[in-house]
């Protein structure tokens, strides 16, 4: 089959898919008229082919072409807490929501104290007993309208994090949540909605994880829509471990009020295939962003990274970098886009993006854009592809490290620029942990080049 | 502070001194694209068979095409039958030499400052005049030729050097390559052809002029530029219109090859029509333009200076083939009014060390859309493939708007590639230092602006970088005013 009959295909499989399940979907009222909505956008507009300007490098074939199960089939499974032992920061205390396959594990979620009035809970638990609290955020900040996997998402959710902090509340303590992603005999999918909601001069900090085991084949289309209140304060880290035969693709909205200062860092080790796009807005004058990423893909794994910062507000600052390490035959992605709209003067929007090739077989592409309609302002990209400096490797080959060592250093630095803007220590380790556990074995590249 | 409404008064204030209409009796075919047009045009021209069957096999591939929609500019759906596809001045008798050029193209093309005539050949140019479609005069011929350089319109190489017009035309942009290309190589008129044999450095710039005279014409001329092993050529190109309250579309094509060892140095100011203040008429600058480094060491270099044009929309390209090729591109792009711009450039390394430097200028004043679009391609086995990009915007006033889309692609890990972009407008504090020594914010801007083109303007033939520079402050209307 070619790849478009191999989308159409799957595109009647998940309308055929929604119209049979839609009864079952959990939810108030109001809800259904937009998931329908939502799967009718899908319809007219189908899965996004290689002709598609955003979708040029990524194929999405062979994730259509498996025959997913939808995860709302299944149960959440006998995944044991020890397991996930991996996934958390060694002493860094947080409290924890996981959800196994898209759904909420009780078993597994603790929550710690916390300040009074905020609410951390499943977002199946808060559509049964009190849905009129996410009415206005739900669906109200990522716009299914143009992107397939939202609005596949919004059409077929049924659970993920809901977490509420009231004005002028400080959450001390992390926020993590855990979704888990396993498959035995069938390849499943799920479709995790965050909605959270933080309200003014509040602040907290959220980490999302996502993972997974080989050999697993599983597929996660996950949405956060985040609102950040006037003066907020928000400190958010995705983590993406799922395995390496895994597809992932996630959505983030954050929609910022005046002040407010949104760090947003993205981390992608795991899946065959993922994509992740951050797209922020300001609404109001003063508020922040830095959006934070490091991808690293090796073997034949893809990383794909899409974020979109929207000025529509004058005087906010924008600030991005993003760091890709790619081995083997891996593929990486970056394309970010600055848009500084009419009347946003006083904007600042700096974008770096840096890319280290380690093998001969890695491709990577990057497309930094700015679209600016105002004149005062300040904002430059800037973008490099190269390879580990070979001077480097010998001036510490002089002072009596090994190849190996030496290559191993210079590549951990390259990528501890964006690790060293993690505020949290715990999870700084445990990002330095990572990385050094995916660094190529033996000489390296170096041979043949 | 300087008082923004004066600056942008000024700005706004601009005037096109080329906006005069020579009556030259033309001789046009109708309006309208059909094979028979096409054969008519050909005929016209006396092209042998083969011309004629690359043309209307150029036009059949046209008529599947569906014109570009990708690109960050916005016009009005062109209507392809309402263009005049063909338009020469009717000569009144046969040109031998200069002094039987109609005596009105002469003084056309001497209110232009077009050094064509005999004293003026101290400037040390060689000039090939295009006028609506078609060559009206060459000089510096008898001189080239010595050595071996063929320097003449491109309807004299169809005739006159088959054999090199048919290996290489085509060849680095073919009449399938896009909807632009197609349509002008099924109609294309005339244009320059320059070789350059081996190892020959050709003495003096080659230059051409373009000048779009005729009302509801398009102009579709095609440039070949041949450098043999070893040889250098400079070539300019510079191009006007009259003022009409219509658009008219420029569809241009340009190669350029290069074999071993081989330079070619291209450079453009581009100041067609712009259109009124209101954003009515001007050109559509619609051109394709790329260079080939066939040869191992071989090097093209594309210098573009655009302050013309409604709408100006292209990409000069180098295709880095040959081993330890290089390309370059430099540009300035001034968009003011309604003006739009979406230009840049593509890399394609191919070849073993190959090196590219892209510098990009924008200017962009009163509602002017000024986008910088690029791709860098590292092609797996590129090795040690490096690029240098930057490409800089400066904004005056509120309305206009600035875009950057460049894309890096890379396959080779050995390559270096570094891409920077800034986009800011002229410091209120370099305008008040500028005030406190005694400089009008007039001329403060315009230093700041030449500053700002100033690596640009390097590149280009010293009586070019001149021009240059006068033509940006008339484009921004600061004229009167430099210091």
């Amino acid at each position: 089959m070619t790849n478009v009959a191999v989308a159409l295909d799957a595109k009647q499989t998940w309308i055929a898919e929604f119209a049979s399940s839609e009864p079952d979907l959990a939810g108030p009222a109001w809800l259904r008229p937009i998931r329908k909505q939502a799967i009718a956008r899908f319809e007219a507009a189908g899965f996004p082919t290689q002709k598609h300007e955003d979708w040029r490098f990524t194929n999405l074939a062979p994730l259509l072409r498996v025959p997913f199960k939808p995860a709302i089939l299944g149960r959440p499974d006998g995944v044991l807490a020890e397991r996930l032992e991996p996934f958390s920061f060694g002493v860094l205390k947080t409290s924890r929501l996981v959800f196994v396959n898209g759904q909420f594990s009780p078993r597994l979620s603790y929550l710690r104290p916390l300040p009074e009035g905020v609410r951390v809970a499943s977002l199946a638990e808060i559509l049964r007993n009190d849905p009129g609290s996410v009415e206005k955020d739900l669906a109200r900040h990522a716009k299914y309208e143009d992107d397939a996997f939202v609005a596949l998402n919004t059409s077929f959710f049924t659970d993920g994090g809901y977490i509420e902090i009231p004005k002028g509340t400080v959450v001390e303590e992390p926020i993590h949540l855990v979704f888990v992603s396993t498959s035995h005999e069938m390849p499943t999918v799920s479709h995790p909605r965050n909605v959270v909601r933080l309200g003014a001069r509040s602040q907290a900090t959220l980490i999302e994880t996502y993972a997974g085991w080989a050999p697993d084949v599983t597929f996660t289309n996950a949405v956060t829509e985040i609102s950040a209140g006037p003066g907020s304060v928000l400190d958010h880290y995705k983590i993406q471990r799922e395995s390496e035969s895994a597809y992932h693709i996630a959505t983030m909205t954050v929609d910022q009020d005046r002040d407010s200062n949104v760090m947003c860092h993205s981390m992608a080790f795991g899946a065959a295939l993922s994509r992740s796009y951050v797209h922020t807005n300001f609404h109001a004058e003063g508020g922040s962003v830095a959006l934070n990423g490091l991808f690293m893909p090796s073997g034949v794994q893809q990383a794909d990274n899409y974020t979109r910062i929207d000025h529509a507000a004058p005087a906010c600052t924008s600030v991005e970098l993003y760091r890709g390490i790619l081995g083997g035959k891996s593929r990486g992605v970056f394309n970010g886009n600055i848009y500084v709209r009419k009347d946003a003067q006083k904007t600042v929007a700096r974008q770096t993006n840096k890319n280290l090739l380690l093998s001969k077989e890695a491709f990577v592409d990057s497309t930094p854009g700015l679209e600016i309609l105002a004149d005062d302002v300040k904002c430059n990209h800037a973008s490099t592809i190269g390879q580990l400096d070979e001077n480097a490797i010998f001036y510490l080959r002089s002072r009596g490290i090994d190849e190996e060592a030496a290559r191993h250093i210079l590549t951990y630095a390259f990528a501890s620029d964006v690790v060293n803007q993690v505020k949290v220590a715990p999870i700084r380790i445990k990002l330095d942990q990572l990385i050094l556990s995916r660094l190529p074995k033996g000489a390296g590249p170096g041979e043949g080049l | 502070m300087v008082s923004k409404s004066v600056l942008q008064e000024q700005m706004a204030k601009q005037e096109y001194k080329y906006g005069f209409v020579a009556d030259l009796d033309e001789d046009t075919v109708p309006k309208g694209l059909s094979e028979d047009v096409v054969r008519l045009i050909s005929r016209k021209k006396k092209e042998p068979e083969w011309m004629t069957e690359w043309r209307l096999r150029a036009y059949r591939h046209w008529l599947t095409m569906k014109e570009p929609t990708w690109s960050n500019v916005r016009y009005p759906p062109i209507d392809y039958q309402n263009i005049i596809y063909y338009a020469a001045p009717k000569p009144k008798k046969e040109v031998k030499s200069l002094e039987d050029v109609d005596p009105e193209i002469r003084a056309l093309y001497a209110k232009l400052g077009i050094p064509l005539q005999e004293q003026e050949r101290l400037a040390g140019v060689a000039v090939d005049a295009v006028l609506d479609s078609v060559s009206v005069a060459t000089t510096f011929k008898d001189k080239l030729a010595d050595l071996g350089i063929i320097f003449c319109s491109f309807s004299e190489a169809v005739l006159e050097h088959p054999e090199l017009v048919r290996k290489y035309l085509g060849s680095v942009v073919p009449f399938n390559d896009n909807f632009f290309a197609a349509l002008n190589s099924a109609v294309f008129s005339d244009g320059s052809f320059a070789y350059v044999p081996s190892g020959v450095r050709c003495p003096m710039e080659l230059s051409t002029y373009f000048r779009i005279n005729a009302m509801d014409t398009g102009q579709f001329e095609r440039t070949l530029i041949i450098a043999d092993p070893g040889a250098y050529v400079s070539y300019l190109e510079g191009c006007t219109a009259p003022i009409r309250d219509t658009n008219q579309l420029h569809a241009a094509v340009v190669e350029l090859i290069t074999l071993d060892d081989a330079e070619i140095k291209y450079s453009t100011i581009q100041n067609w029509y712009p259109g009124d203040k209101q954003g009515k008429g001007g050109i559509y600058n619609f051109v394709t333009k790329r260079g080939k480094c066939l040869g191992a060491n071989s090097k093209i270099s594309w210098t573009q200076v655009e302050t013309g044009s409604s709408i100006t929309w292209k990409y000069p390209s180098c295709i880095l083939q040959g081993d330890n090729s290089q390309g370059e591109f430099y540009s300035v792009a001034v968009v003011n009014n309604y003006q739009q711009a979406d230009t840049g450039t593509k890399m394609l390394h191919i070849g073993k060390n190959t090196k590219s430097t892209i510098i990009s200028k924008g200017i962009s004043a009163g509602y002017g859309r000024n986008t910088y679009r690029g791709r860098v391609q590292i092609h797996k086995g590129a090795s040690n493939a490096r690029n240098y990009s930057q490409c800089d915007s400066l904004l005056i006033g509120s309305t206009c708007a600035a875009f950057t889309f460049p894309d890096i692609q890379v396959q080779e890990p050995t390559a270096q590639m570094e891409h920077e972009a800034s986009t800011s407008k002229i410091g209120d504090e370099q305008l008040f230092y500028c005030q406190t020594r005694g400089i009008t914010p007039e001329d403060a801007t315009n230093m700041i602006v030449n500053g700002f083109c100033k690596q640009v303007f390097l590149k280009l033939p010293m009586e070019f970088a001149v021009e240059a520079q006068k033509l940006i402050s008339v484009s921004l209307n600061l004229e009167g005013t430099v210091g």
